[in-house]
């Protein structure tokens, strides 16, 4: 399939924006503390903190993740500002129920913004809102998992491995992201949780996610290719070859679904996202401490773009079959 | 509404016989020329006059080579031209996927349909099709596929024995045949019984309604049948062929960095 880079950025910014949001989710629903704190500064000197700062910041930046990711899925539309007739087909399509869930998911994030903003004595409205966001946060990256993973015709998209992994990379960038705006906003101790607890996740994540992917690898592996003689049902007379194409130039089909690239140079290009998925956060952050979660996030992130550029561009279409590719 | 309506026990399709397709594509070229000026149209090119023409076609006619078991005798090869296009199927992936309902099934007859006002241009009904019976139209941002000639077949204006879809009438070996596959006393259904006609990979289990007529044998015993060895391979890319030259440059640079 062809990797079209809209489909490629929506997925690996919406992924870490929604599993910073899950994570900031889950840590409202265990408390928030909403004491002013004191930070010793530089030189003796202290600076006094609100936590809600911190909060604000993770928030927004889940919520520019997000949207970021949405508004490029966009795009990638023949007809962007028909998107609205998306929501109506729930009841068959994932792509439509993935609209809806990252549209519900708005709510939680806004009444957040508004309860530790406007209201921040609300701790059982701050804990219930948390909860739902966690939730619209999985239903979403769920829905968008399930585009794939149902689809027949695409055998490497068509298996039990593609949820588990657009759940897990998710959660392992948004860990280092939360992690990242956790330290950048010197949010420690205003959280339930101290930045050493997200980043101890993101750290036993990475490797979780570069051995799902090589098991995922593993099993497109082992995947049988479709022949003509099958597609085409002349396999009962015998052996089937294409020698003459139905045009002479590409069409859309040959064009969308005939993608070889990645194919050819799959062994370097699984290896350059299994090394950044495995290193990026082992070997980065306990060496360089804090300064270097930049390099990690950006390393982690370019792991998960060759692996989702790797997801797309690997997949074979049935109809390939016809051509005789 | 994508989701599908109850089965109905009008079936409208095509039987496509293989024995006597020549493979001239007068159907693909009948069928691109009614639908252009149709209700359905147009089916806009890119670069129509230029060097690398592309565009929408309903129909696409593939050309195969059988070769029969060589150790049957001496090696044989059948030509089997193979037209390609929407088998209208009783519960198609290509309907419940879209998310606007601009897919649909018509409850009525079981024509698969695009509203083109609805169509966002997603794409992800092409995706869902292992028929390949769906083209994306570049120049209107929607998808675009056979409509079995809708507005052709219910066309009061027409002679009623022009009341067939284009690729049939303009078949000069009558090749291909419309009519209610529902039925089973309809004509076609039983050519569709008398020559063992079969459906395309059912094991998707969308129930296409079309019908291919399997190739007769010749009298040199060319083309009787044998055991199926439909899979073998693998996806490794390894035996696949990429023309580099044919990748924009950023991907033409990817492939040259990634040989060394």
């Amino acid at each position: 399939m062809r990797p079209t880079f809209s489909i490629i950025l929506f997925t690996v910014l919406s992924g870490a924006g929604y599993g910073l949001l899950f994570l900031l989710g889950l840590s409202l629903t265990a408390g928030t503390p909403t004491e002013i704190f004191v930070v010793r500064g530089v030189g003796g000197s202290s600076i006094a903190l609100d936590p809600r700062f911190g909060l604000g910041v993770a928030l927004a930046t889940g919520f520019l993740l997000t949207s970021c990711g949405l508004l490029a899925s966009l795009t990638h539309l023949g007809q962007p500002w028909r998107a609205w007739r998306a929501f109506s087909q729930w009841r068959s399509s994932w792509l439509s129920r993935e609209g809806i869930a990252s549209l519900v998911t708005y709510v939680p994030m806004a009444a957040i913004a508004i309860l530790l903003f406007a209201l921040p004595d609300a701790h059982l409205g701050l804990r219930l809102c948390g909860a739902a966001l966690a939730l619209g946060c999985i239903a979403t990256v769920f829905c968008t998992a399930r585009i794939y993973a149902s689809l027949q015709t695409i055998r490497a998209w068509h298996t039990r491995y593609t949820a588990a992994n657009y759940l897990m990379l998710g959660l392992f960038s948004g860990a280092l992201s939360f992690t990242a705006v956790h330290v950048a906003t010197l949010a420690n101790g205003g959280l339930w949780v101290s930045a050493h607890a997200v980043a101890l996740v993101a750290v036993l994540l990475g490797p979780a996610c570069a051995l799902l992917k090589r098991a995922y690898w593993r099993c497109i592996d082992a995947l049988p290719t479709l022949s003509a003689g099958h597609a085409t049902g002349l396999d009962l007379l015998g052996e089937v070859r294409s020698f003459e194409q139905p045009h002479t130039e590409e069409n859309y089909l040959t064009h969308e679904m005939g993608f070889v690239l990645a194919r050819k140079h799959s062994r370097r290009l699984r290896a350059i996202a299994f090394w950044l998925l495995l290193l990026a956060p082992i070997v980065v952050l306990p060496l360089t401490g804090w300064i270097g979660l930049p390099i990690a996030l950006l390393l982690c992130m370019s792991g998960i773009f060759v692996e989702r550029w790797l997801f797309f561009a690997e997949a074979k279409h049935a109809v390939m079959a016809y051509y005789g590719r | 509404m994508t989701t599908l309506p109850p089965a109905s026990p009008k079936k409208l399709g095509l039987v496509i016989d293989l024995d006597t397709c020549v493979g001239c594509h007068a159907c693909a070229v009948a069928c691109k020329e009614w639908n252009e000026g149709g209700d359905f149209g147009p089916l806009l090119d890119q670069d129509p006059y230029g060097k690398e023409p592309s565009g929408v076609w309903f129909n696409r006619v593939h050309s195969y080579a059988v070769e029969q078991d060589a150790t049957q005798g001496a090696s044989r090869e059948l030509t089997v031209h193979f037209p390609r296009s929407c088998l209208h199927c009783e519960t198609p992936a290509c309907v419940t996927v879209c998310p606007t309902g601009a897919s649909y099934k018509r409850a009525e007859d079981g024509i698969v349909l695009v509203d083109a006002d609805k169509c966002i241009g997603c794409q992800l009904c092409s995706w869902a099709c292992p028929y390949g019976a769906r083209e994306f139209s570049m120049e209107r941002g929607t998808m675009q596929k056979c409509t079995l000639c809708v507005d052709r077949i219910y066309n009061e204006t027409l002679d009623e024995e022009d009341r067939q879809p284009a690729c049939v009438m303009a078949c000069p070996t009558r090749a291909r045949h419309f009519g209610d596959l529902g039925d089973e006393n309809s004509a076609i259904s039983k050519l569709v019984a008398e020559r063992d006609g079969y459906a395309l990979m059912p094991e998707y289990g969308y129930q296409p309604v079309n019908r291919y007529l399997p190739p007769r044998p010749r009298r040199d015993g060319c083309g009787t049948s044998t055991d199926p060895a439909s899979i073998r391979g693998g996806e490794s890319g390894q035996n696949e062929i990429l023309d580099r030259d044919k990748l924009p440059g950023v991907l033409r640079w990817l492939d040259r960095a990634l040989s060394r």
